[in-house]
């Protein structure tokens, strides 16, 4: 059943229950558990918007503040991307995140013959500045912040962004942009990468740096933890690697020279709400209690704010299935349910329909008021943590942290996640990992309601999303048009400056930025780091 | 006397798409069904994948794609597979493909698709199937 183990007697009987993170749970808990756990009030919850923050990140909790809805949009030209944001804003949902199509996402140009097919398929496609002046016409910059979803060139995204607000009138001190610029994660899954690791992990400190320095609203990294989930991983090992990638990204930073406290204020972080309930609100619970006690007693952070784990829990992509997709929807409410129980900062939920396209407009606005109705008419405002002294959740949340504890030992015992990924050892595990899991869900070990082991799906009536072959038209033309009328020997200089701060150690973010007011192209700029960093090797494990 | 007849699979993700958890745990299941499993990594171009089809001698071409390009994907391929004369050789599809777009591409000459939720016993006998 679900996504955990579940041993039955002959009469069906549940006997022995087993989480993904490997908890075992009893079938009654009560004071002595939560005894024999060692749970102490003060120092494992604390009251709530206290370090450690289990309880809640805020002392009154949504009471204060309803969770920010972020649904993941984007497709097409960026026309098309700007009338779904605006219909979007129209319907309640208070920030944008942005979906990019492929070629964008690896830095190819819509005239690039790789980009042929993948032109605005699964997200807008920006070659230029100009798409950004389109696809952001008429949005409040200065009141609506942006998620990027974007990590190998997200460097020339952020830049693109400052770019934008400054030639449209909003100063980059009154933007916020949240490019999700992480890039390890993408080698452990989702595989958007295109630089070596070290390259890769450099931009990454660049970005931050700049942030830090020029763009005090912005947040310069989003560590997903999301995929790494989607890619196979247990929700220990899910919140376990992404905590020691912020790790590396922190060091990198701090060689600079700068001061952490500086800077991890301004990390958010992308979690996975797909799963069994309790697990995910003790994952939560426990990785707000972690995450600050990371940063203070590894890095000396003592800001009260600047502990917190921020971020967006939602999603829950893997659990969708293609089989019966009405059910999605009741999935999605049960998922949105565990990050309110959380206490989720930020959320966006998977479209029902998104098991095999892009959200049509109605899924995705279905997704948009299932996150409304949890806030507005369940009551999920009304008390802050409201599982908190529950003596199962207590001592889950206990059993929670010590396995992602020895998740996060395993990496280091590794020399630390950056050798862990290059040499391909996270990956292997987390495929592995994924293949046992399909096995028992085709053997009937593991449950998704409507899925049957050994049927399949005889194909469901479905709208789809259509994929239009003359977006890459309007596309390439507009990127004809855009190197007609530009000043080619601006586009060349700067790329000039791009690639001597490349080659040096100087920040690429100021040259990006002006490669972007030039019109350069975000596949010149890529250009410029594919041919100054070469392109990963990735170590083939399976 | 098993491993003379060993079908051998090119399991590959063309493109720019990286979703290569499918690819991988397929790869793993075909080869615990005894087969030989060479997975290309990802970002593959349609020339690397063919120069590795030559190379390796492979029965089957596997090829993995979630991004909803398999259409004019395989038209290529299947057109550049005739031209590298690998007539013997099967193209199967997997990843994200919607009901209407199988028969579009049984008609280029994909051998056997098998559409999100198809399952490793699905999967393995249909390629088994293709050598009967």
């Amino acid at each position: 059943m679900g996504v955990a183990r579940y041993i039955k007697d002959e009469k069906g009987a549940i006997t022995e229950v087993v989480y993904q993170s490997g908890m075992k749970i009893k079938p009654v808990y009560g004071p002595q558990e939560l005894a024999d756990a060692g749970f102490s009030y003060d120092t494992d919850l604390g009251e709530p918007g206290e370090f450690p923050f289990t309880r809640s990140l805020h002392p009154r909790g949504y009471r204060s503040r309803a969770w920010t809805t972020r649904q993941y949009t984007g497709f097409g030209t960026p026309e098309q991307t700007n009338e779904r944001f605006k219909l979007m804003i129209a319907n309640g949902q208070n920030g944008l995140n942005v979906a990019f199509d492929l070629p964008t996402q690896m830095g190819y140009d819509s005239d690039h013959p790789l980009a042929e097919g993948e032109v605005g398929r699964v997200g807008m496609a920006v070659d230029s500045l100009k798409d950004f002046h389109t696809a952001f016409d008429g949005i409040p910059l200065d009141r609506i912040g942006s998620g990027l979803t974007i990590n190998a060139v997200a460097s020339i995204m952020m830049a693109m962004y400052q770019a934008l607000g400054e030639t449209k009138g909003f100063d980059k001190t009154k933007i916020s942009c949240t490019p999700q610029n992480d890039i390890l994660k993408e080698m452990i899954g989702r595989g958007a990468w295109i630089f070596p690791v070290e390259h890769g992990v450099r931009l990454v400190g660049d970005s931050i740096e700049y942030a830090v320095k020029e763009l005090p609203r912005s947040n310069p990294v989003s560590i997903c933890g999301y995929h790494i989930r989607e890619s196979g991983a247990t929700p220990a090992q899910e919140i376990a690697y992404a905590f020691e990638i912020a790790r590396a990204y922190i060091d990198t930073v701090v060689q600079r020279g700068i001061d952490p406290s500086d800077f991890v204020g301004r990390f958010s972080f992308n979690f996975n709400v797909y799963g069994n309930l309790w697990e995910q609100v003790a994952k939560f619970r426990a990785a707000r209690k972690i995450w600050a006690q990371m940063l203070k007693e590894d890095y000396g952070v003592t800001d009260k704010k600047k502990l917190f784990l921020r971020g967006l829990f939602g999603g829950g992509g893997s659990g969708l299935t293609k089989e019966q997709p009405e059910n999605n929807i009741m999935r999605g409410a049960f998922y949105a349910l565990g990050a309110a129980l959380s206490g989720a900062q930020t959320t966006a939920l998977c479209s029902f329909d998104e098991a095999y396209t892009i959200p049509t407009p109605r899924s995705a606005l279905l997704s948009l008021k299932t996150l409304e109705l949890l806030m507005d008419e369940v009551g999920l405002r009304d008390t802050v943590d409201p599982l908190a002294g529950s003596y199962f959740i207590e001592t889950l949340t206990l059993e929670m942290g010590d396995k992602i504890r020895e998740e996060m030992a395993w990496v280091k015992e590794m020399g630390g996640i950056v050798s862990g990924i290059s040499e391909g050892m996270i990956q292997k595990k987390v495929s592995r990992q994924a293949y046992e899991f399909e096995k028992g869900l085709q053997s009937g070990e593991y449950k998704k309601v409507g899925k049957t082991p050994g049927k399949e799906d005889e194909g469901t009536d479905v709208e789809l999303h259509q994929y239009n072959a003359a977006w890459a038209k309007s596309s390439t033309d507009s990127l004809a048009e855009v190197k007609r009328t530009r000043h080619e020997k601006a586009v060349a200089d700067t790329l000039r400056a791009l690639e001597k701060a490349a080659k040096s150690k100087d920040n690429v973010m100021p040259h990006l930025v002006e490669c972007c007011k030039a019109f350069a192209t975000v596949g010149e700029m890529a250009d410029v780091f594919r041919q100054t960093f070469g392109e990963w090797q990735e170590p083939v494990f399976y | 006397m098993e491993t003379v007849n060993k079908i051998r699979v090119l399991v590959a993700k063309p493109g720019l798409d990286g979703h290569d958890k499918g690819a991988k745990i397929v790869a793993l299941a075909l080869r615990d069904a005894g087969m030989e499993v060479i997975y290309s990594g990802l970002h593959q171009t349609l020339d690397q994948i063919i120069s590795t089809a030559v190379q390796e001698s492979v029965d089957v071409i596997g090829l993995s794609i979630m991004s909803g390009a398999h259409l004019p994907i395989c038209e290529k391929l299947t057109a550049m597979m005739k031209e590298h004369t690998l007539d013997n050789v099967h193209l199967v599809v997997g990843g994200v493909i919607p009901q209407q777009d199988i028969q579009p591409l049984r008609d280029m000459g994909v051998a056997a698709v098998f559409p999100g939720g198809a399952s490793f016993d699905t999967i393995v006998s249909g390629i088994n199937a293709l050598f009967q």
